[in-house]
């Protein structure tokens, strides 16, 4: 079970999209897993052939839990690569409900459970350890689990009902939501800085090229601001990585969070790979899709567990500044605030201008003030040719 | 030019294109209780990328382009709706 988000110390397996003997490409989507966030889709990150699942779907297992086995090229399967094997932050793997294994036991350990049986006893909260199978051997089925509950004159929880659902997806959320922000304001030291940036000539190219375009190509202004921001990390690489057990590990890789509200209340911060090598066109494409997903389908692993930094954009809402709060394992977060026209003075004349309000909060045991004023400095400066973005 | 994109359009028409570019973006708003005379965006949460998305469908929908500099007009519902009826008289009579 992939670690996909500070904030996820566990997951539920849906559905696998693979069986043994199939051979799985790297990147290729493998299985969806539900978390507090929703519905992930797991892609590998080798290629290989599927030796054996290890995981029934409807099983919720911690994160770190071998969800199944993978040869690769030239290896027997005696020796398979166990996939979850990601590096999990602060993923210290404790002793989670029973993992159906999909071959026959010998006896006395754990019995083969049917996914609906293992739904059944979360629902009648009976421990699945205790229920015995029908016959022994057999795969412990929904009857066995009510027989069982009934024994123990459980009374079963009721039914919830289908508005519930929701209620308690976002009450998932926000338990995720102040997970990761409590670890954040617990443990990253933060230091903010702020700086007024004047975006006319941006403003203009922006109106510039869209006049050009078929509505449906158009750019948004918060993509210009994602390139600049992607290109200025690359002068400042202390801003762009991630701080795991100690240390800081730099990306060579700007894969930029867009933090993006859910309707309905809730964020969350999917990656855009490689945001620094990528055309305004393609981070515009890029962040649609994104969008499109957040709000309507499904994000996959590496978006989720990828992301080296984040952007927060509040704007939107007529928020002038954001200070945002680091993700961790991240080390900074930068926030764009409403573009604005002030009166600005520009060579002893007062010009209307349009400004916009850029700050970082960066991880002070990575990185120094002084340094992050040079990103800020960076972002400004690269804004003031649009054109090469 | 295919011959229904040629007729004119009613207010109704119009103000039903509307609420189907925003019913789509917003599925959870009830677009009975929005009053079209106050701003739409203090009423219903989008964001720059679902008013961009409401343009698109507006497009496809009437084959009107709207130009970055008119979102200015989209305030209300009603305001929409006379901007688009405005835009949709005009093309067609240039045709």
């Amino acid at each position: 079970m992939p670690s996909l988000g500070a904030d996820m110390d566990a997951g539920t397996l849906v559905e696998w999209m693979v069986k043994p003997g199939d051979t799985v490409q790297r990147g290729q989507v493998v299985a969806v897993v539900e978390t507090q966030k929703g519905a992930i889709e797991v892609e590998m990150w080798q290629s290989g052939t599927v030796d054996k699942l290890l995981v029934t779907p409807g099983t919720k297992v911690p994160v770190g839990t071998r969800l199944a086995l993978i040869a690769t090229k030239g290896e027997v399967s005696a020796t398979p690569e166990p996939v979850a094997a990601e590096p999990a932050p602060a993923a210290a793997v404790t002793p989670g409900p029973p993992v159906a294994h999909p071959e026959p036991h010998p006896a006395g350990a754990r019995a083969r459970v049917s996914p609906a049986a293992r739904r059944r006893a979360e629902e009648l909260k009976v421990d699945i350890g205790i229920v015995q199978p029908a016959e022994p051997g057999a795969t412990i089925s929904l009857a066995d689990v009510e027989r069982a509950a009934a024994q123990l004159q459980v009374r079963p929880l009721e039914a919830a009902p289908p508005a519930a659902a929701a209620g308690d997806w976002h009450a998932q959320m926000r338990k995720a939501i102040a997970n990761a922000m409590s670890r954040s304001k617990r443990e990253v030291p933060h230091y903010y800085l702020s700086t007024q940036i004047d975006v006319s000539r941006v403003s203009d190219w922006l109106i510039g090229e869209n006049l050009k375009r078929p509505v449906a190509s158009r750019l948004l202004p918060v993509v210009p601001l994602m390139k600049a921001t992607a290109l200025a990390l690359r002068e400042v690489p202390e801003l762009n990585g991630v701080w795991l057990n100690g240390v800081f590990r730099q990306s060579s890789a700007v894969h930029l969070g867009m933090a993006i509200a859910m309707r309905g209340g809730g964020l969350v911060a999917p990656a855009i790979h490689d945001a620094d090598r990528k055309t305004p066109d393609e981070l515009m494409a890029a962040l649609r899709d994104l969008v499109a997903r957040v709000r309507g389908g499904r994000l996959r692993s590496s978006e989720m567990s990828d992301p080296t930094v984040t952007l927060t954009n509040l704007g939107e809402q007529g928020v002038e500044q954001v200070f945002g709060v680091i993700y961790p394992p991240q080390v900074a977060i930068v926030g764009i605030g409403k573009i604005v026209e002030r009166a600005c003075v520009k060579d002893g004349w007062i010009a209307a201008r349009k400004v916009v309000v850029a700050t970082l909060a960066a991880d002070h045991r990575v990185s120094d003030g002084h340094r992050g004023g040079l990103f800020l400095a960076a972002l400004d400066r690269l804004l003031q040719e649009p054109e090469k973005l | 030019m295919d011959i229904s994109q040629n007729r004119a359009y009613t207010r109704k028409e119009i103000l039903e294109a509307i609420l189907d570019a925003l019913g789509a973006i917003a599925p959870e708003v009830d677009f009975s209780k929005v009053d079209p005379e106050r701003p739409l965006r203090s009423q219903v949460d989008l964001d720059s990328f679902d008013f961009l998305n409401a343009i698109i469908r507006l497009h496809e929908k009437l084959g009107i382009d709207i130009p970055e500099q008119d979102y200015g007009k989209l305030g209300t519902l009603n305001s929409t709706a006379d901007y688009l009826s405005q835009r949709l008289s005009a093309d067609a009579a240039t045709r």
